[in-house]
């Protein structure tokens, strides 16, 4: 046990250092098999936005502050889009029982999304998602620049903001 | 764990050796995640909590620690779990700590193979199943190989074989079954070039399951002779699903079956299990609809016959309820019968659209849900054999009929509007009938039925600070009575929460129990960390995520969560 901890301990430092490495240059999202909204297969390796960067929102029909979240953006996500070319892409971490219900929720709340169904959080556990809603940005090359977790009432600035300065070409902090 | 070591050397070796190989890039990424959850418990004479209940162990602990390494096509990771002792609620078999979940996984072209932990699902999961959920205590991960192949463009194929999670127990001769599972799916629009631009999108899939357990001797006594149980070592499983889309329209079905599987969960009968999962709906933008209907016929399976709790299980049957998100309506939450159910959903979401004379100037949003279920038709198997009786067939059953009793209703209906920039505004209304006796074991009790309002207000002072009010009111004449529930939340975006609230149980017609259930909460996130710390009393319930459901003790104290991923 007390070599197993040593191991461990000695991974943990090594990655640790790595992954400062990675902050700075983002990190590419994994290939993982999903489907989209009408249950097709789709492989995460396969989001792209023509070089443009891209939204990637975990949520849930359980939960009211992604929805909330979701809402909120839907309504200023015309001027988003004509403003700065992003992509906002709605995982549903859903499971069977109401994976088949996003589809009709999401476009019931007029929502304009590209939705992605992970109904057995494969994604969510490779993207290290604990707690939904749980935003990430990549940049035009596919590098996630920017995660954040949870949302309330303005939260949505946050990201169009970072959106905007990663079109501008400007540093943006990582968290 | 004698085990864990050479695959993590393997995986070391693999990461500081594979930097110089060619096909590695650099060194590869690392990611990782984890979570502490440690709640602090006092004496609360009103709940009935003492120190002797507490059993002294005032502080409790929940943890994980998540590491995954990428680098090209390899991956591996692992997760340390430490419940020290595990938070009041969780399944006590969890105190300890080490490693639970370690894997390797490496694509190369078309086939990708896992050695050590996984999760996987067959179609809708009726038959395969294994999947964590961390609020829950529940992990059924499967310890062994799993091979993906795609042979052909369209043609999705799957193998397994390991033996489940069990707590920290770890898996040794004949403790429990050894799962080994095969799915194949075929997109045909895909496959097929000539369907490429179809209109109708056709996709076929198939599972076969099969269990294998060492099973002990079991007997039974009946009129002073002894029987002895004939118990199937090998358990099989198949499960057919259709996929059919057609522009809006959308159809998703699917049909298990399960030979005799005599097991705790059934007592001991030898009916085979039966599941049926179908979905049909439309959707255009604004407006949504679904219709869903299920029946299950003792489809519980676990690798471990004599399994009673919520662990081990192969397969996963979905509930058919709307999820519920305000928490009066939590308090009586439906978990699926594995032994035998039947029932519909019907969902609706509609806009009205924006700039409309109902709709105002950002739409309004419309839910409507309806969920009706009912045991399955039970007859007996022979006069004079009383249904479900060990040993025997167990019952015939109509695969049409609706049996008795009721066990779940709910109508919900929710509103949502914007009406500026500054003030949103959600309504809800919630109708349940809830058959306490069945869904959690209160024997003789009547159905609870429940009249839920909900109101849910948002203001927005400046563009990051706002107010937050919700208040919500149950009237049932049975169980507990009414409650009244309020919440205020002042939020800083997106940082600082402040959050405090009040459930009031007045309606309770044991005096001495209308109780406040007050608390106080504040978080502050961080990018990807999170941490929370509230005081208050618990009540007792369930807590629901996806159909599977934990109790909650009632509890006083502080609890601190710290949450975090890189």
């Amino acid at each position: 046990m007390k070599k197993l901890s040593l191991i461990l301990l000695v991974l943990l430092i090594g990655f640790s250092v790595y992954s400062q490495d990675d902050e700075k240059r983002g990190r590419r999202l994994p290939s993982i098999d999903l489907r989209n909204a009408d249950g097709e297969p789709f492989n995460t390796a396969d989001i792209s936005n023509d070089g443009k960067p891209i939204i990637l929102s975990f949520w849930a029909l359980w939960c009211k502050p992604c929805i909330k979240e979701l809402n909120t953006i839907s309504d200023e996500y015309i001027d988003w889009q004509e403003e700065t070319g992003v992509k906002l892409i709605a995982v549903s971490v859903d499971d069977a029982r109401s994976s088949s219900k996003v589809k009709p929720f999401a476009d019931g709340n007029d929502w304009d999304y590209e939705i992605l169904l992970d109904v057995n959080g494969d994604f969510k556990r490779a993207m290290n998602v604990n707690m939904i809603p749980h935003t990430f940005i990549l940049d035009g090359d596919g590098n996630v620049v920017w995660q954040h977790t949870s949302y309330s009432e303005g939260g949505e600035l946050q990201i169009i903001e970072n959106v905007r300065k990663i079109i501008a070409g400007q540093e943006i902090d990582a968290h | 764990m004698k085990k864990l070591i050479p695959v993590l050397i393997t995986g070391l070796t693999m990461i500081f050796s594979g930097a110089q190989a060619q096909n590695f890039v650099d060194f590869g990424q690392v990611s990782g995640s984890f979570q502490f959850d440690g709640q602090y418990y006092m004496e609360d004479d009103k709940l009935g909590i003492t120190d002797s209940t507490l059993d002294g162990k005032l502080f409790r602990m929940n943890g994980f620690g998540n590491i995954i390494y990428t680098n090209g096509n390899f991956r591996a990771g692992f997760r340390y779990e430490a419940y020290l002792p595990p938070i009041a609620g969780y399944n006590q078999k969890y105190e300890g700590h080490g490693i639970p979940y370690y894997f390797a996984e490496y694509q190369f072209k078309n086939i990708q193979i896992t050695v050590g932990n996984f999760y996987e699902q067959f179609g809708n999961g009726l038959v395969l199943r294994s999947y964590e959920e961390w609020t829950l205590g529940y992990d059924n991960s499967i310890r062994g190989a799993r091979v993906k192949i795609q042979p052909y463009k369209g043609i999705a194929l799957k193998g397994l074989i390991g033996t489940q999670r069990y707590y920290w127990e770890p898996y040794a001769n004949g403790n429990r079954g050894i799962v080994k599972g095969i799915d194949a799916e075929f997109y045909l629009n895909d496959m097929f070039n000539g369907m490429a631009d179809a209109k109708t999108k056709i996709i076929l899939g198939g599972s076969f399951v099969s269990n294998y357990e060492k099973v002990a001797d079991k007997t039974l006594v009946r009129d002073t002779t002894i029987y002895k149980y004939n118990l199937p070592s090998n358990v099989a499983a198949y499960a057919g699903r259709l996929q059919l889309i057609y522009g809006g329209f959308q159809f998703n079905g699917e049909y298990a079956y399960k030979i005799n599987n005599p097991s705790a969960m059934n007592n001991y009968i030898y009916k085979n299990g039966e599941s049926m999962l179908a979905t049909f709906s439309y959707s255009r933008k604004g407006l949504g609809v679904s219709l869903s209907g299920k029946r299950i016929d003792n489809m519980s399976y676990k690798s471990r016959s004599s399994e009673l709790g919520e662990a081990l299980d192969i397969n996963y049957l979905p509930p058919l309820t709307n999820p519920q998100a305000y928490s009066l309506a939590t308090i009586y939450p439906y978990a699926t019968q594995p032994n035998g159910e039947i029932g519909i959903q019907a969902k609706v979401n509609y806009m009205i659209p924006k700039r409309s004379k109902l709709g105002g100037k950002y739409g309004t949003r419309i839910e409507l849900n309806y969920s009706n279920i009912f045991n399955i038709d039970k007859q007996p198997v022979a006069a004079g054999i009383p249904v479900d009786s060990t040993g025997t067939l167990g019952y015939k059953s109509d695969f049409f009929a609706i049996g008795q009793p009721k066990y779940f209703e709910s109508f919900d209906v929710l509103l949502n509007k914007k009406f500026n920039s500054k003030f949103k505004m959600i309504l809800s209304y919630v109708y349940q009938a809830y058959n306490i006796d069945v869904i959690e074991g209160h024997t003789g009790e009547p159905i609870v039925y429940t009249n839920i309002a909900i109101a849910d207000l948002t203001y927005r002072f400046t563009p990051t600070k706002s107010l937050r009010f919700e208040y919500q009111q149950l009237f049932t004449r049975q169980d507990r009575g009414d409650w009244v529930m309020a919440l205020l939340e002042f939020n800083i975006a997106p940082k600082w929460f402040f959050t405090v609230f009040d459930e009031y149980n007045y309606g309770n017609p044991d005096k001495d129990m209308q109780l406040h259930y007050y608390s106080a909460a504040m978080a502050f996130v961080q990018g990807t960390s999170r941490i929370a710390l509230s005081y208050g009393r618990q009540r007792e319930g369930l807590l629901c995520v996806g159909g599977v459901c934990r109790a909650v003790p009632a509890a006083n104290g502080v609890t601190l969560t710290i949450s975090s991923s890189f």
